[in-house]
């Protein structure tokens, strides 16, 4: 089988400072990686190289492209990028606020998406949005309102029906659960990982919260100070960590 | 099916010190299908070590372990996640679900992974449940609420819902009552009946003489001291 995305020897500098290094990995169809380490370790950064946000200094980050199998997403050209961002990507953002237009409607948020990908008809397009509102658990009377009226929780699950709706195959996500309730991650996490298994996606999620990747992640790489220190199985990495950072990290973890 | 050569242990902790502990060493030992062997020893001795790093969830310092044809000491981690979805099931001491799931869910949830259509998964699920009296009335919530028995029974279910060619069993039977001990015990001899290997760890000695055909005591494991 082809990795969905294949990473090569990432390297991101900030002038002189580091910000990722040697970067690589394969994330196959289906598989949902975690990245975790502490603020400043890099892992921002690195997704923001494999989305296509940052220019990284060297590597490369070939995708499965529908038509026309693995090519190199940073050397294709600015519109070929964006319209992978739009059909076959996904990004949601820790803030939803920089994911979301704060002042078009949930349904305008979500069609929005559609249209970008050649959806013409407005009832379609309607109804499509309002499905999708139901898949997250934001009822149908809250459809025209703003997302400024919204809590954060539904803020959150807005974004992610905005970035799911077009059916995209990898899917990035930075902090996810960052800043919600305990109760409101659960529900999220719930969320998340059913649309993960139903639809088959791949993804990637950035987050310095283990209990959130042990339930989601299949994989984990561990980063400290821009480089991966250890990486594998979730609940292998978990629970036998190998490295010291990662058996620092792991024991620092407050049990409930 | 299961083949252990050789597999040796050490954890490394690099922030006591770096102190390097031996816990394994030369463990070798082999499960055929149908039969259920049984790990013993005392506490300590390293038995759930053993059947962790089985599981892939330890990692092994050498040697090879080799389930259904593939060396988890070695194999990437793609590998093994298809193996514990297809021939590896796992019943730990303890549960862990998604908040929020509901129980038939949790229980069904090994053999939608595997492809089952989802009425029949669901009907599986809830057999099995229905065998380890779990109230159906309790079918539609999480078991994050359940008391530690009737947790321990959906994860049992969980376990036994895919019919797994390799097993491992984690204290299955501790702190049941009589007759859902007598249920678990059925389970595994119906395990052992459609030919899958098992490795268990049971403290009660009359489940051991039930279902087990060998004991393998893992005292014989332990490091000699240097």
């Amino acid at each position: 089988m082809t990795p969905l995305l294949q990473v090569r020897d990432i390297s991101k500098f900030y002038g002189a400072r580091l910000g990722c290094r040697d970067v690589g990995f394969d994330l196959y169809p289906g598989e949902v990686m975690g990245i975790v380490g502490e603020s400043g370790s890099g892992k921002s950064t690195l997704l923001g190289c494999l989305a296509g946000q940052l220019a990284p200094d060297t590597g490369e980050v070939l995708f499965d492209t529908r038509g026309e199998g693995p090519r190199d997403t940073l050397t294709m050209s600015e519109p070929e990028r964006r319209m992978l961002a739009r059909t076959d990507w996904a990004f949601v953002h820790q803030h939803a606020r920089e994911g979301l237009r704060m002042g078009v409607s949930a349904g305008g948020n979500v069609g929005e998406r559609l249209m970008a990908v050649g959806a013409r008809h407005y009832g379609d397009i309607r109804g499509q949005a309002i499905d999708w509102l139901d898949r997250v658990e934001i009822s149908e009377d809250r459809v025209d309102d703003k997302p400024t009226a919204f809590s954060g929780g539904m803020q959150q699950r807005l974004q992610i029906a905005r970035n799911l709706v077009t059916g995209p195959r990898l899917v990035f996500m930075d902090e996810p659960t960052g800043g919600l309730d305990v109760s409101v991650q659960a529900r999220l996490l719930d969320l998340l990982r059913g649309l993960v298994r139903e639809m088959g996606l791949s993804a990637i999620i950035v987050t310095h919260d283990l209990a959130v990747v042990r339930l989601l992640a299949d994989r984990l790489m561990v980063m400290k100070d821009g480089h991966v220190v250890e990486s594998g199985l979730t609940d292998q990495v978990l629970d036998d960590p190998q490295h010291g950072y990662t058996q620092l990290l792991v024991s620092s973890v407050l049990q409930v | 099916m299961i083949e252990i050569e050789n597999v040796s242990k050490t954890f490394t902790l690099h922030n006591q010190g770096s102190a390097v502990i031996p816990v394994m060493e030369g463990a070798t030992l082999s499960v055929q299908p149908g039969e259920c062997v049984a790990l013993i020893g005392a506490s300590g001795a390293g038995k759930s070590t053993l059947m962790r790093m089985i599981y892939g969830n330890y990692l092994a310092a050498s040697g090879r372990i080799m389930v259904g044809g593939i060396d988890v000491a070695q194999a990437k981690p793609r590998d093994i996640l298809a193996l514990r979805r297809q021939t590896l099931g796992y019943v730990s001491q303890f549960l862990r679900v998604v908040p929020r799931v509901p129980t038939l869910e949790v229980v069904a949830e090994p053999l939608l992974l595997v492809g089952e259509n989802r009425d029949s998964a669901l009907a599986r699920a809830g057999d099995l449940l229905t065998r380890l009296n779990i109230p159906e009335r309790l079918w539609g919530l999480s078991p994050t609420t359940f008391s530690g028995g009737e947790q321990q029974r959906v994860n049992i279910a969980r376990g036994f819902a895919h019919t797994y060619p390799a097993l491992l069993l984690d204290e299955p039977t501790a702190s049941l009552d009589a007759q859902n001990r007598d249920t678990v015990l059925s389970l595994v001899e119906e395990a052992k009946d459609r030919g899958a290997a098992i490795v268990g760890i049971f403290h009660d000695e009359a489940a051991r003489q039930r279902v087990c055909n060998r004991e393998i005591d893992v005292t014989g494991f332990t490091p000699v001291a240097a």
